[in-house]
């Protein structure tokens, strides 16, 4: 709350000030000539032990080792996001950086209002024109993607190595097609070990709130577990929290996304498809101090360190060498190009 | 066989927080105040029984917690709506946003967390595969959530306070006259809704053994629906609700079977409750001084 009020204040006072701009010389940035970068986050904002926090790792890394001096934002509901990215670009910032595919709207528009900041949208979501084609993203927006397919590919191979079942889950949050990325690879990752293996595939509903719905979460892998199945991947927020609770009580195991999320069900989590957006945050601030930044698409897969599996002290237990082996040997053969790997269903 | 049990027991889970929401909105519907309310009353439910088991290790403390949570909430929107004549709507939106962002800013006051609590101590169904039915008896909600709407049916037709709520509801100016305190009333309507709906955001937590932001997820609205759909009569708003969680329950069922496109499936709840609701339920009269003042 006290920072809602700070942050209409501050509102308010860029609002007052841009009263007293007159149109003729121009303005002088604000902070120098110092790295400055703005960074948004999502709504919940850190604390999220996933995303936000994420980019806030990356940010922080970027302080210590670039010398940036980075501004956090965090918005509150709906409309703020919005302001928040405006503030920063009207700051004068090097490069605003919009945490969550919810931010592609805000940042196309913003990009091409302020054509001179550069803006990165983690996660945005390409648009398609009526004709079916991938509307391109303005010059100074770099649109950052990751290839989750590749990253769920290898932990389907694992699930179906060790699942000792033919019969493989898969729970989603949203349907959009975001999600379906994370099921095809799965899917084809299950496939490619084991070819007469099914996966169940749900999802929680069709709405954003079925990110948020652990109860139905539970539910759903309550059903998969007890027609068979041993191990489910979720790609669906916190109600994932409801799948790992699942795990837990019909002691079966379950893996975690984005982060990783052994700490949710300890012995329960058999591994989790990470992204790097902590890496991929860095590596788009040391690119603005290097004056290599460029917009456009560009994506993050295994060969990048965008996306990836925990194997560790702690789930190593539940992982064979001979299984971590076999999925290392996949993981060479999708970087090397020898495996594609599918990312639509 | 076990495939019915199975769909009966997940049906029975499914419509234990809608049960206490609705056990909630119709008393304080019945008493005359709107109940947009129950979404918000849920999630504070649902937090602060969290908080109560955290603080204590002991699953019951959890639920005093949350009833007091939305005992509290509840008494917020009747002084609002009954002694200040707040419009009831505007409350209700308000009282539901009030809870999002108290239970996020406690959660991250608390915890230091966006997303979700730490795991706390709480009440878990058995789910063995042999024992379905009674396992749903490990988790003491369960059946307190079945008898809800029961117990509101008896207490609205059976006792004295029932039918002063009633007589609220339909005619405040002829209760007030025979010597009933309309506001007084109300306010125990409103207030036990909070504590009710409460009780089923504190299912919630308490069967995930954590809080996490934003997890009634909508739940409150589907009983509000469940409480119209019933004709605002408790055990009609108990069919309605178990009628909700069976379709939901056939959509989780039918989707797994990917059988049928999961377009069609995940339409299921909202189809049948459309072909219910025209061609079962008829007209639905809301109580006559509903959101009147």
């Amino acid at each position: 709350m006290r920072s809602l009020v700070a942050f209409v204040g501050v509102l308010l006072l860029v609002h007052i000030a841009l009263l007293f701009v007159h149109p003729a010389p121009p303005v002088p940035a604000a902070s120098g000539n110092g790295l400055d970068i703005g960074i948004v986050f999502d709504v919940g904002g850190r604390g999220d032990k996933s995303f936000n926090d994420g980019a806030y790792r990356g940010g922080e890394r970027a302080e210590h080792e670039l010398g940036a001096r980075v501004h956090f934002i965090e918005p509150g509901e709906g409309s703020d996001r919005e302001a928040g990215l405006r503030l920063l670009a009207a700051e004068h910032m090097k490069l605003v950086i919009g945490v969550g595919f919810i931010f592609t709207d805000d940042l196309t528009a913003l990009a091409n209002e302020y054509p001179n900041t550069e803006f990165a949208g983690v996660d945005y979501a390409l648009k398609l024109d009526s004709a079916g084609n991938v509307v391109p993203p303005p010059p100074n927006l770099a649109a950052l993607k990751f290839r989750e397919e590749q990253g769920s590919f290898l932990v389907g191979a694992l699930a179906a190595l060790v699942g000792k079942s033919k019969k493989l889950g898969f729970v989603g949050g949203m349907d959009i097609p975001l999600i379906h990325k994370f099921e095809a690879g799965y899917r084809a990752g299950v496939n490619y070990v084991c070819p007469d293996c099914t996966v169940i595939a749900q999802y929680a509903g069709v709405t954003p709130e079925a990110f948020r719905n652990p109860g139905r979460g539970k539910e759903l892998a309550l059903s998969q577990y007890q027609s068979g199945v041993n191990v489910i991947f979720h790609a669906s927020g916190s109600t994932g929290l409801g799948v790992f609770e699942a795990a837990r009580q019909t002691g079966t195991l379950a893996i975690g996304v984005d982060a990783d999320q052994y700490s949710e069900a300890p012995g329960h989590v058999l591994t989790s498809m990470v992204k790097g957006v902590d890496a991929v945050v860095f590596d788009q601030i040391k690119k603005v101090r290097d004056g290599t930044f460029h917009g456009g698409v560009q994506e993050y897969g295994l060969a990048e360190n965008g996306v990836g599996y925990i194997y560790d002290a702690h789930n190593r237990a539940l992982i064979p060498d001979s299984v971590h082996a076999r999925v290392e040997a996949i993981r060479a053969g999708i970087i090397a190009g020898r495996i594609a790997v599918p990312s639509t269903r | 066989m076990s495939i019915a049990l199975a769909f009966l027991a997940q049906t029975l889970r499914i419509a234990v927080p809608y049960l206490f929401a609705a056990a909630g909105g119709v008393l304080a519907e019945r008493s005359g105040i709107i109940s947009l309310t129950l979404e918000g009353f849920m999630l504070g439910g649902a937090f602060s029984a969290m908080l109560g088991s955290y603080y204590s290790g002991n699953p019951w403390v959890g639920v005093l917690a949350g009833i007091a949570g939305g005992l509290v909430l509840g008494l917020v929107h009747a002084v609002a709506t009954i002694r200040y004549k707040a419009d009831q709507v505007v409350s209700g939106i308000a009282i539901n946003l009030l809870a999002v962002g108290l239970t996020r800013y406690f959660l991250k006051l608390v915890f230091d967390s966006s997303s979700n609590s730490p795991r706390v101590a709480g009440f878990s169904a058995g789910t063995s595969t042999t024992a379905l039915v009674a396992g749903l008896l490990h988790n003491p909600l369960i059946p307190l959530g079945l008898v809800a709407l029961p117990v509101v049916a008896w207490l609205m037709y059976r006792t004295p306070f029932g039918l002063r709520v009633r007589a609220v509801g339909e005619h405040p100016e002829a209760a007030a006259t025979v010597g009933v305190s309309v506001a007084r009333v109300r306010y125990i309507a409103v207030a036990l809704s909070g504590a009710l709906a409460a009780l089923g955001g504190a299912y919630l937590s308490l069967d995930q053994h954590q809080f996490t932001d934003g997890m009634s997820a909508g739940r409150g609205f589907i009983a509000l629906a469940a409480i119209i759909f019933g004709r605002w009569d408790p055990m009609r708003a108990a069919l309605a609700c178990l009628f909700f969680a069976a379709a939901e329950t056939l959509q989780i069922q039918l989707q797994a079977m990917q059988a049928i496109p999961s377009q069609f499936v995940q339409m299921i709840p909202y189809v049948l409750t459309i072909v219910a609701l025209v061609g079962v339920v008829g007209r639905a009269v809301p109580p006559a001084a509903l959101g009147r003042e």
